[in-house]
Protein backbone atom coordinates (compact mmCIF):
# COMPACT_ATOMS: atom_id res chain seq x y z
CA UNK A 1 0.00 0.00 0.00
CA UNK A 2 1.34 3.39 -0.94
CA UNK A 3 0.37 6.87 0.17
CA UNK A 4 -1.93 8.52 -2.37
CA UNK A 5 -0.03 11.78 -2.10
CA UNK A 6 3.68 10.88 -1.95
CA UNK A 7 3.80 7.15 -2.90
CA UNK A 8 5.76 6.32 0.27
CA UNK A 9 4.56 3.32 2.32
CA UNK A 10 1.10 3.95 3.78
CA UNK A 11 0.23 3.48 7.43
CA UNK A 12 -3.54 3.59 7.04
CA UNK A 13 -6.18 2.71 4.47
CA UNK A 14 -9.26 4.95 4.36
CA UNK A 15 -11.86 3.23 2.19
CA UNK A 16 -14.20 6.25 2.25
CA UNK A 17 -11.52 8.23 0.43
CA UNK A 18 -10.61 5.19 -1.68
CA UNK A 19 -7.02 5.96 -0.66
CA UNK A 20 -4.13 5.15 1.66
CA UNK A 21 -1.94 7.65 3.48
CA UNK A 22 1.45 7.90 5.16
CA UNK A 23 1.65 9.58 8.59
CA UNK A 24 2.50 12.99 7.14
CA UNK A 25 -0.34 13.04 4.63
CA UNK A 26 -2.84 11.57 7.06
CA UNK A 27 -2.15 14.63 9.21
CA UNK A 28 -2.52 16.89 6.19
CA UNK A 29 -5.89 15.30 5.41
CA UNK A 30 -7.10 15.74 9.01
CA UNK A 31 -5.96 19.37 9.17
CA UNK A 32 -7.66 20.18 5.88
CA UNK A 33 -10.93 18.55 6.94
CA UNK A 34 -10.92 20.58 10.15
CA UNK A 35 -10.10 23.80 8.28
CA UNK A 36 -12.92 23.08 5.84
CA UNK A 37 -15.41 22.53 8.67
CA UNK A 38 -14.30 25.77 10.36
CA UNK A 39 -14.54 27.67 7.08
CA UNK A 40 -17.80 26.19 5.74
CA UNK A 41 -19.67 26.69 8.99
CA UNK A 42 -17.97 29.99 9.89
CA UNK A 43 -17.01 28.61 13.29
CA UNK A 44 -14.33 31.05 14.49
CA UNK A 45 -12.38 34.18 13.78
CA UNK A 46 -8.56 33.93 14.01
CA UNK A 47 -8.53 36.08 17.16
CA UNK A 48 -11.20 34.11 19.04
CA UNK A 49 -10.34 32.59 22.42
CA UNK A 50 -11.67 29.03 22.37
CA UNK A 51 -12.67 26.91 25.36
CA UNK A 52 -11.97 23.29 24.37
CA UNK A 53 -13.94 20.70 26.34
CA UNK A 54 -11.47 17.87 26.99
CA UNK A 55 -12.28 14.45 28.38
CA UNK A 56 -8.86 12.80 28.04
CA UNK A 57 -10.21 10.78 25.10
CA UNK A 58 -8.92 10.77 21.53
CA UNK A 59 -11.39 13.20 19.99
CA UNK A 60 -11.09 16.07 22.44
CA UNK A 61 -7.30 15.82 22.58
CA UNK A 62 -7.14 15.62 18.77
CA UNK A 63 -9.30 18.71 18.29
CA UNK A 64 -7.29 20.63 20.89
CA UNK A 65 -4.04 19.58 19.20
CA UNK A 66 -5.25 20.54 15.70
CA UNK A 67 -6.66 23.91 16.76
CA UNK A 68 -3.47 24.72 18.64
CA UNK A 69 -1.43 23.70 15.60
CA UNK A 70 -3.60 25.88 13.36
CA UNK A 71 -2.71 28.83 15.57
CA UNK A 72 -5.91 29.33 17.57
CA UNK A 73 -5.79 30.61 21.14
CA UNK A 74 -7.17 27.75 23.23
CA UNK A 75 -7.83 26.86 26.85
CA UNK A 76 -8.91 23.36 27.88
CA UNK A 77 -11.73 22.57 30.28
CA UNK A 78 -11.74 19.20 32.03
CA UNK A 79 -14.70 18.18 34.19
CA UNK A 80 -14.06 15.53 36.85
CA UNK A 81 -17.27 13.51 36.70
CA UNK A 82 -16.56 11.16 39.61
CA UNK A 83 -16.74 7.96 37.56
CA UNK A 84 -14.21 6.10 39.72
CA UNK A 85 -10.82 5.12 38.32
CA UNK A 86 -11.97 6.00 34.79
CA UNK A 87 -12.22 9.66 35.76
CA UNK A 88 -8.84 9.67 37.53
CA UNK A 89 -7.12 8.19 34.49
CA UNK A 90 -8.79 10.44 31.97
CA UNK A 91 -7.88 13.53 34.02
CA UNK A 92 -4.24 12.44 33.97
CA UNK A 93 -4.29 12.19 30.15
CA UNK A 94 -5.83 15.67 29.84
CA UNK A 95 -3.31 17.16 32.31
CA UNK A 96 -0.33 15.47 30.63
CA UNK A 97 -1.37 16.73 27.19
CA UNK A 98 -1.82 20.28 28.46
CA UNK A 99 1.53 20.20 30.28
CA UNK A 100 3.42 18.86 27.23
CA UNK A 101 1.97 21.55 24.96
CA UNK A 102 2.20 24.25 27.63
CA UNK A 103 -1.51 24.97 27.26
CA UNK A 104 -3.82 26.24 30.02
CA UNK A 105 -6.30 23.73 31.44
CA UNK A 106 -9.24 24.63 33.70
CA UNK A 107 -10.43 21.78 35.93
CA UNK A 108 -13.86 21.67 37.47
CA UNK A 109 -15.04 18.84 39.73
CA UNK A 110 -18.68 17.80 39.99
CA UNK A 111 -18.08 16.35 43.47
CA UNK A 112 -15.91 19.17 44.87
CA UNK A 113 -17.62 22.11 43.18
CA UNK A 114 -21.22 20.90 43.02
CA UNK A 115 -21.50 18.23 45.74
CA UNK A 116 -22.35 15.18 43.61
CA UNK A 117 -20.99 12.91 40.88
CA UNK A 118 -22.45 11.21 37.81
CA UNK A 119 -23.28 7.82 39.39
CA UNK A 120 -25.04 9.54 42.29
CA UNK A 121 -26.93 11.91 40.00
CA UNK A 122 -28.08 9.01 37.85
CA UNK A 123 -29.33 7.04 40.84
CA UNK A 124 -30.92 10.05 42.59
CA UNK A 125 -32.85 11.19 39.52
CA UNK A 126 -33.55 7.86 37.82
CA UNK A 127 -31.83 9.13 34.67
CA UNK A 128 -29.49 6.93 32.65
CA UNK A 129 -25.89 7.90 33.55
CA UNK A 130 -25.10 9.26 30.05
CA UNK A 131 -28.05 11.63 30.30
CA UNK A 132 -27.04 13.00 33.74
CA UNK A 133 -23.44 13.25 32.56
CA UNK A 134 -24.23 15.04 29.29
CA UNK A 135 -26.52 17.55 30.94
CA UNK A 136 -23.99 18.34 33.69
CA UNK A 137 -21.18 18.79 31.19
CA UNK A 138 -23.20 21.09 28.91
CA UNK A 139 -24.21 23.26 31.86
CA UNK A 140 -20.62 23.61 33.08
CA UNK A 141 -19.23 24.26 29.57
CA UNK A 142 -21.75 27.07 29.14
CA UNK A 143 -21.10 28.64 32.54
CA UNK A 144 -17.30 28.50 32.34
CA UNK A 145 -17.45 29.97 28.81
CA UNK A 146 -19.76 32.75 29.96
CA UNK A 147 -17.81 33.58 33.13
CA UNK A 148 -14.44 33.41 31.37
CA UNK A 149 -15.49 35.49 28.39
CA UNK A 150 -14.55 32.82 25.84
CA UNK A 151 -15.76 33.31 22.28
CA UNK A 152 -16.85 29.70 21.76
CA UNK A 153 -17.01 26.26 23.32
CA UNK A 154 -15.36 23.58 21.18
CA UNK A 155 -16.19 19.91 21.53
CA UNK A 156 -14.60 16.85 19.92
CA UNK A 157 -17.75 15.42 18.34
CA UNK A 158 -16.71 13.56 15.21
CA UNK A 159 -18.51 12.30 12.11
CA UNK A 160 -19.42 8.99 13.77
CA UNK A 161 -20.87 10.79 16.80
CA UNK A 162 -22.97 13.08 14.66
CA UNK A 163 -24.12 10.33 12.28
CA UNK A 164 -25.14 8.17 15.27
CA UNK A 165 -27.09 11.01 16.90
CA UNK A 166 -28.73 11.80 13.56
CA UNK A 167 -29.66 8.14 13.18
CA UNK A 168 -31.25 8.10 16.66
CA UNK A 169 -33.12 11.36 16.09
CA UNK A 170 -34.35 10.17 12.70
CA UNK A 171 -35.51 6.84 14.15
CA UNK A 172 -37.77 8.86 16.46
CA UNK A 173 -38.35 11.69 13.95
CA UNK A 174 -37.48 14.06 16.74
CA UNK A 175 -37.60 17.24 14.66
CA UNK A 176 -36.64 19.56 17.53
CA UNK A 177 -33.36 17.72 18.06
CA UNK A 178 -32.83 17.35 14.32
CA UNK A 179 -33.18 21.13 13.92
CA UNK A 180 -30.41 21.72 16.48
CA UNK A 181 -27.99 19.07 15.23
CA UNK A 182 -25.58 21.47 13.57
CA UNK A 183 -21.76 21.76 13.68
CA UNK A 184 -22.12 25.37 14.80
CA UNK A 185 -24.71 26.71 17.21
CA UNK A 186 -24.51 30.50 17.37
CA UNK A 187 -24.50 32.25 20.75
CA UNK A 188 -28.08 32.97 21.83
CA UNK A 189 -29.83 34.21 24.95
CA UNK A 190 -26.79 33.73 27.23
CA UNK A 191 -25.66 30.43 25.71
CA UNK A 192 -22.16 30.60 24.20
CA UNK A 193 -21.37 29.73 20.59
CA UNK A 194 -20.68 25.99 20.24
CA UNK A 195 -18.59 24.41 17.52
CA UNK A 196 -17.68 20.88 16.45
CA UNK A 197 -14.66 21.15 14.15
CA UNK A 198 -14.20 17.35 13.83
CA UNK A 199 -17.52 16.66 12.09
CA UNK A 200 -15.75 15.82 8.83
CA UNK A 201 -13.44 13.22 10.47
CA UNK A 202 -14.38 9.69 11.50
CA UNK A 203 -13.28 8.42 14.88
CA UNK A 204 -10.91 5.98 13.18
CA UNK A 205 -9.22 9.06 11.71
CA UNK A 206 -9.11 10.99 15.00
CA UNK A 207 -7.66 7.92 16.77
CA UNK A 208 -5.07 7.60 13.99
CA UNK A 209 -4.23 11.31 14.40
CA UNK A 210 -3.47 10.73 18.09
CA UNK A 211 -1.34 7.67 17.39
CA UNK A 212 0.81 9.32 14.71
CA UNK A 213 1.16 12.45 16.86
CA UNK A 214 2.18 10.42 19.93
CA UNK A 215 -0.80 11.62 21.97
CA UNK A 216 -1.68 9.28 24.84
CA UNK A 217 -5.39 9.14 25.55
CA UNK A 218 -7.80 7.01 27.52
CA UNK A 219 -8.60 3.99 25.35
CA UNK A 220 -10.87 2.25 27.83
CA UNK A 221 -14.56 2.88 27.39
CA UNK A 222 -16.45 4.73 30.10
CA UNK A 223 -17.89 2.02 32.39
CA UNK A 224 -21.21 3.89 32.43
CA UNK A 225 -21.54 3.89 28.63
CA UNK A 226 -21.54 0.12 28.09
CA UNK A 227 -24.67 -0.95 26.28
CA UNK A 228 -25.93 2.55 25.49
CA UNK A 229 -27.94 3.17 22.33
CA UNK A 230 -25.36 5.54 20.88
CA UNK A 231 -22.85 2.68 20.68
CA UNK A 232 -25.43 0.41 19.05
CA UNK A 233 -26.18 3.06 16.41
CA UNK A 234 -22.48 3.45 15.68
CA UNK A 235 -22.08 -0.29 15.23
CA UNK A 236 -25.08 -0.37 12.88
CA UNK A 237 -23.68 2.50 10.81
CA UNK A 238 -20.25 0.84 10.65
CA UNK A 239 -21.85 -2.30 9.21
CA UNK A 240 -23.31 -0.14 6.44
CA UNK A 241 -20.02 1.74 6.01
CA UNK A 242 -18.09 -1.50 5.45
CA UNK A 243 -20.49 -2.46 2.66
CA UNK A 244 -20.68 1.04 1.25
CA UNK A 245 -17.62 3.18 2.10
CA UNK A 246 -18.51 6.84 2.51
CA UNK A 247 -22.07 6.09 3.65
CA UNK A 248 -21.67 7.80 7.04
CA UNK A 249 -20.24 10.98 5.51
CA UNK A 250 -22.91 11.01 2.83
CA UNK A 251 -25.65 10.50 5.43
CA UNK A 252 -24.53 13.23 7.85
CA UNK A 253 -23.01 15.78 5.49
CA UNK A 254 -26.00 15.31 3.14
CA UNK A 255 -28.29 16.07 6.09
CA UNK A 256 -26.39 19.30 6.75
CA UNK A 257 -26.55 20.33 3.12
CA UNK A 258 -30.07 19.37 2.14
CA UNK A 259 -32.21 18.68 5.22
CA UNK A 260 -30.99 21.07 7.94
CA UNK A 261 -31.90 24.19 5.90
CA UNK A 262 -35.51 22.98 5.80
CA UNK A 263 -35.56 22.80 9.61
CA UNK A 264 -33.90 26.17 10.26
CA UNK A 265 -37.21 27.92 11.01
CA UNK A 266 -37.86 25.48 13.83
CA UNK A 267 -34.39 26.06 15.23
CA UNK A 268 -34.94 29.84 15.30
CA UNK A 269 -38.30 29.39 17.03
CA UNK A 270 -36.63 27.40 19.86
CA UNK A 271 -34.17 30.25 20.39
CA UNK A 272 -37.03 32.55 21.32
CA UNK A 273 -38.26 30.31 24.13
CA UNK A 274 -35.65 30.89 26.88
CA UNK A 275 -36.01 32.06 30.49
CA UNK A 276 -33.48 32.68 33.27
CA UNK A 277 -32.94 30.01 35.97
CA UNK A 278 -34.09 31.27 39.37
CA UNK A 279 -31.21 29.42 41.12
CA UNK A 280 -28.12 29.95 38.96
CA UNK A 281 -29.19 32.60 36.47
CA UNK A 282 -28.33 30.45 33.46
CA UNK A 283 -30.56 30.62 30.41
CA UNK A 284 -32.96 27.70 30.26
CA UNK A 285 -35.72 26.31 28.12
CA UNK A 286 -37.38 24.74 31.21
CA UNK A 287 -41.06 25.40 31.78
CA UNK A 288 -42.08 28.01 34.35
CA UNK A 289 -43.60 26.52 37.53
CA UNK A 290 -46.99 27.60 38.90
CA UNK A 291 -45.25 29.94 41.38
CA UNK A 292 -43.77 31.82 38.45
CA UNK A 293 -40.17 30.61 38.94
CA UNK A 294 -38.11 28.72 36.38
CA UNK A 295 -35.37 26.32 37.47
CA UNK A 296 -32.96 24.87 34.92
CA UNK A 297 -32.55 21.12 34.49
CA UNK A 298 -29.02 21.15 35.97
CA UNK A 299 -30.13 22.87 39.19
CA UNK A 300 -33.04 20.44 39.56
CA UNK A 301 -30.67 17.49 39.05
CA UNK A 302 -28.08 19.01 41.35
CA UNK A 303 -30.61 19.56 44.18
CA UNK A 304 -31.72 15.94 44.07
CA UNK A 305 -28.21 14.51 43.73
CA UNK A 306 -26.63 16.59 46.53
CA UNK A 307 -29.07 15.16 49.05
CA UNK A 308 -28.35 11.57 48.02
CA UNK A 309 -25.76 9.30 49.58
CA UNK A 310 -22.78 8.86 47.20
CA UNK A 311 -23.30 5.90 44.85
CA UNK A 312 -20.25 3.84 43.79
CA UNK A 313 -19.73 3.40 40.03
CA UNK A 314 -20.06 -0.39 40.22
CA UNK A 315 -23.68 -0.14 41.35
CA UNK A 316 -24.66 1.40 38.02
CA UNK A 317 -22.64 -0.78 35.70
CA UNK A 318 -24.47 -3.41 33.68
CA UNK A 319 -23.89 -7.05 34.67
CA UNK A 320 -21.77 -7.65 31.57
CA UNK A 321 -19.68 -4.52 32.28
CA UNK A 322 -19.15 -5.64 35.90
CA UNK A 323 -18.08 -9.10 34.72
CA UNK A 324 -15.67 -7.59 32.20
CA UNK A 325 -14.19 -5.24 34.81
CA UNK A 326 -13.72 -8.11 37.28
CA UNK A 327 -12.06 -10.21 34.57
CA UNK A 328 -9.73 -7.36 33.67
CA UNK A 329 -8.84 -6.80 37.35
CA UNK A 330 -7.92 -10.48 37.62
CA UNK A 331 -5.65 -10.08 34.58
CA UNK B 1 1.87 -13.44 17.47
CA UNK B 2 0.73 -11.84 20.71
CA UNK B 3 -2.37 -9.71 20.31
CA UNK B 4 -3.54 -7.18 22.89
CA UNK B 5 -7.28 -6.51 22.77
CA UNK B 6 -9.03 -3.71 24.66
CA UNK B 7 -12.39 -3.10 26.32
CA UNK B 8 -11.88 -5.32 28.22
CA UNK B 9 -8.10 -5.55 28.14
CA UNK B 10 -6.92 -9.09 27.36
CA UNK B 11 -4.19 -10.85 25.43
CA UNK B 12 -4.46 -13.73 22.97
CA UNK B 13 -1.93 -15.66 20.88
CA UNK B 14 -2.46 -16.30 17.17
CA UNK B 15 -0.28 -18.72 15.22
CA UNK B 16 0.93 -17.98 11.71
CA UNK B 17 1.41 -14.91 9.51
CA UNK B 18 -1.65 -12.87 8.58
CA UNK B 19 -2.56 -9.64 6.86
CA UNK B 20 -4.27 -7.09 9.13
CA UNK B 21 -7.64 -7.40 7.37
CA UNK B 22 -7.54 -11.20 7.61
CA UNK B 23 -6.81 -11.03 11.35
CA UNK B 24 -9.68 -8.60 11.99
CA UNK B 25 -12.07 -10.77 9.96
CA UNK B 26 -10.95 -13.86 11.84
CA UNK B 27 -11.63 -12.17 15.18
CA UNK B 28 -14.96 -10.79 13.96
CA UNK B 29 -13.83 -7.18 14.43
CA UNK B 30 -15.03 -4.31 12.25
CA UNK B 31 -12.31 -2.70 10.11
CA UNK B 32 -14.12 0.58 10.49
CA UNK B 33 -13.97 0.42 14.27
CA UNK B 34 -10.38 -0.72 14.90
CA UNK B 35 -6.77 0.20 14.26
CA UNK B 36 -3.81 -2.16 14.45
CA UNK B 37 -0.63 -0.92 16.11
CA UNK B 38 2.83 -2.56 16.04
CA UNK B 39 5.72 -0.99 17.98
CA UNK B 40 3.75 2.22 18.37
CA UNK B 41 3.04 2.52 14.63
CA UNK B 42 -0.11 1.93 12.62
CA UNK B 43 -0.23 -1.03 10.26
CA UNK B 44 -2.53 -0.69 7.20
CA UNK B 45 -5.10 -3.29 6.11
CA UNK B 46 -2.80 -5.16 3.75
CA UNK B 47 0.14 -5.01 6.20
CA UNK B 48 1.68 -8.39 6.95
CA UNK B 49 1.83 -9.47 10.58
CA UNK B 50 4.53 -11.98 11.55
CA UNK B 51 4.54 -14.78 14.05
CA UNK B 52 6.88 -12.97 16.43
CA UNK B 53 4.99 -9.64 16.33
CA UNK B 54 3.38 -8.08 19.37
CA UNK B 55 0.42 -6.03 18.26
CA UNK B 56 -2.45 -4.10 19.74
CA UNK B 57 -5.90 -4.04 18.17
CA UNK B 58 -7.31 -0.74 19.36
CA UNK B 59 -11.05 -0.07 19.20
CA UNK B 60 -11.88 3.47 18.14
CA UNK B 61 -15.58 3.63 18.97
CA UNK B 62 -16.46 5.68 22.02
CA UNK B 63 -19.87 5.87 23.56
CA UNK B 64 -19.92 9.35 25.09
Amino acid sequence: MKCRTCRNPAIIDLPRHNANFCAEHLQQLCRRQVEKAIHDHRMFEPTDHLLVAVSGGKDSLAVWDILHELGYRTTGLYIALGIGEYSHESQTFAEDFAARRGLPLVIESLRDDHGFDVPTAARATGRVPCSACGMSKRHIFDRVARDGGYDAVVTGHNLDDEAAVLFGNALRWDVEYLARQLPLLPARGGFPRKAKPLVRLTERETAAWCIVRGIDYIVDECPMAAGNKHLAYKQALNLIEEESPGAKASYYLGFLERMAPLLSGLSAQQADELASCARCGSPTGAETATDGSTVCAFCRLSEKARGHEPVPVEMLMSKSARRAAAKEARG
Amino acid sequence: MRVLLRNPRREITIDGRRRVHALLNELGLSREAHLVIRNGELVPGDGELNDDDEIEIRPVISGG
